[in-house]
């Protein structure tokens, strides 16, 4: 870690809608994250957890305080920011390859060079991105003729072509099954500690969350705010034994407790 | 393509025994041909005036063609514009629903009056009636692009009108073609309808011409000449379709 800060949250809090209709949907938030960190926000449904992507991404503009990425004040023109939602959302008519290639069509600076490079420096930089992900053989099919845990993989290389420096998830494996689940884990590791963007991961899976982050912060129920902020120390890359240690199930237990409780609070309140 | 072959064969015959019951039915009830000329008749009919017939249908052709490519442009242009933003889509549609139930025949005179009888008229009613399903189908097509893939692009910078390229207007395609065979066949209407009522030219024109002379078989003709044009031009529209939206018909060949 270089230490220098990629995104800073400062009493960031966010409401939809106003007047009587006004929902709190985040409440007052501080948070930084350094760069190449790989954040897990874990928290009850609904807690703002998708917020926080959204806002960092500049989707969703905050009703106080200020989100700063990379410096700058959060906006969705000029950022290099890769996201990935549980649905993979591949283009039909596009091959894979093609798919994946999509953001360089956006994104300056590949933008400019799109036309001359999309068959050769594109094409490769994709095949190598997919073939790091075992998908090189798959560049040319469509995305019907993939599995879910294909098509997730081709998800994240889509969010990480452009080399972007922050890596937004939410919920990436969410609707995998559990032995697809744990080797896209895997796989987002390698490509983590290959690339190594900064990453916030919003997931309900607190064992992924363990297995994959270097901090995990913990989210009480609507209006979120961050009851916990723990680092995880364990050596990379990590194993999937690695999750059935004694620290680590120490951890998980920790955290839905933490996450159990929150609920609890949320229940005796109303 | 043995199934193909065997629905074709199926589908011609289906046309030939619609004719051939019309046929006997004539004979066997003995049907005037001022009430309802026998097919063969109307083939004849068709036959010998071919010549006189041809430029007719050339005109009708030029002017639904030309209805329906302005007509395709409006609808491509306002679909894009009411399925671009979730305020549009609310705000246009009534309108738009109110535009499209005013019959058209109603219009055919406004025009008239406006531009005089003839061709011109006759491509803005083709217009006016095929337009409204491309609008609907542009713009569902458009509305129903999946969010979580807006946000991916919106994150990286991209602008309204990158979505709308890359990935908007892709995914209305098959939603387009649908509606254009559904309104090429009602260009043909339009320009019909329109001939009938202000027009010296045009298969419309043949028709209420004849039909005025108790010309039964030659109204007829004219009819069938329609209902040709109109199934040669939806051929055409699904042979492109398949070419370009093959994707979205995938799923019938793994069921093969």
């Amino acid at each position: 870690m270089s230490g220098r800060k990629a995104i800073e949250l400062e009493s960031v809090g966010v409401t939809f809608g106003s007047g009587a209709d006004a929902v709190p949907a985040l409440s007052p938030t501080t948070m930084d994250i350094g760069e190449g960190e790989f954040v897990a926000l874990v928290g009850p449904s609904g807690c703002g957890k998708s917020t926080i992507l959204k806002l960092v991404a500049g989707l969703v503009a905050p009703t106080t305080g200020v989100v700063v990425v990379g410096g700058r004040e959060a906006s969705a023109k000029a950022q290099r920011i890769g996201m990935a939602f549980q649905n993979p959302t591949m283009l039909p008519w596009l091959t894979v390859e093609k798919n994946v290639m999509l953001p360089l069509k956006i994104v300056q600076p590949y933008r400019a060079e799109f036309r001359a490079k999309r068959k050769g420096e594109f094409r490769d930089k994709v095949h190598a991105l997919l073939g790091e992900v075992g998908l090189r053989d798959f560049a040319n099919a469509y995305p019907w003729q993939l599995s879910g845990g294909m098509l997730q993989r081709a998800n994240l290389c889509r969010a990480l072509v452009h080399e972007p420096r922050i890596l937004l998830l939410d919920e990436p494996f969410g609707a995998l099954d559990q032995f697809t689940r744990e080797e896209l884990w895997a796989a987002l590791q390698s490509l983590w500690m290959a690339h190594r963007p900064t990453v916030l991961l919003v997931t309900h899976d607190l064992r992924e969350a363990g297995y994959l982050a270097s901090r995990i912060c913990v989210m009480s129920a609507r209006p979120g705010r961050i009851l916990d902020d723990s680092p995880v120390d364990s050596a990379r890359p990590r194993t999937l034994a690695s999750t059935y240690e004694p620290d680590f199930a120490a951890r998980t237990q920790r955290l839905r407790d933490l996450i159990v409780g929150a609920q609890r609070h949320v229940a005796e309140v109303h | 393509m043995s199934a193909t072959l065997r629905r074709r064969s199926l589908s011609i015959g289906l046309i030939l025994a619609f004719f051939g019951v019309w046929e006997v039915l004539c004979i066997a009830l003995n049907v005037s041909d001022l009430v309802l000329p026998r097919p063969s008749e109307i083939f004849t009919v068709l036959w010998q005036r071919a010549p006189q017939l041809w430029p007719h249908m050339l005109q009708t052709l030029g002017t639904t063609l030309l209805g329906f490519v302005l007509g395709v442009a409006t609808g491509v242009v306002l679909g894009a514009i009411v399925g671009s933003s979730r305020l549009a889509y609310d705000t246009a549609y009534p309108l738009l629903i109110g535009f499209s139930s005013i019959p058209k025949v109603a219009v055919v005179p406004i025009f008239v009056l406006w531009f005089g009888s003839g061709t011109v008229p006759a491509v803005l009613t083709s217009l006016v009636i095929c337009f409204f399903p491309i609008v609907v189908n542009i713009a569902t097509g458009l509305a129903t692009t999946e969010p979580e893939l807006e946000d991916v692009l919106k994150a990286l910078g991209a602008s309204k009108f990158d979505i709308l390229w890359n990935v908007g207007l892709p995914r209305t395609m098959p939603f387009f073609f649908a509606s254009l065979k559904v309104a090429i066949t009602y260009a043909f209407v339009g320009t019909v309808l329109s001939e009938t009522v202000a027009s010296n030219r045009g298969i419309g024109n043949v028709m209420i011409s004849a039909s005025s002379n108790f010309n039964v078989p030659l109204a007829f003709a004219g009819l069938f000449i329609l209902a040709g044009l109109g199934i040669a031009l939806y051929a055409i529209f699904s042979l492109i379709e398949r070419q370009v939206t093959g994707w979205a018909t995938r799923k019938r060949e793994i069921a093969v």
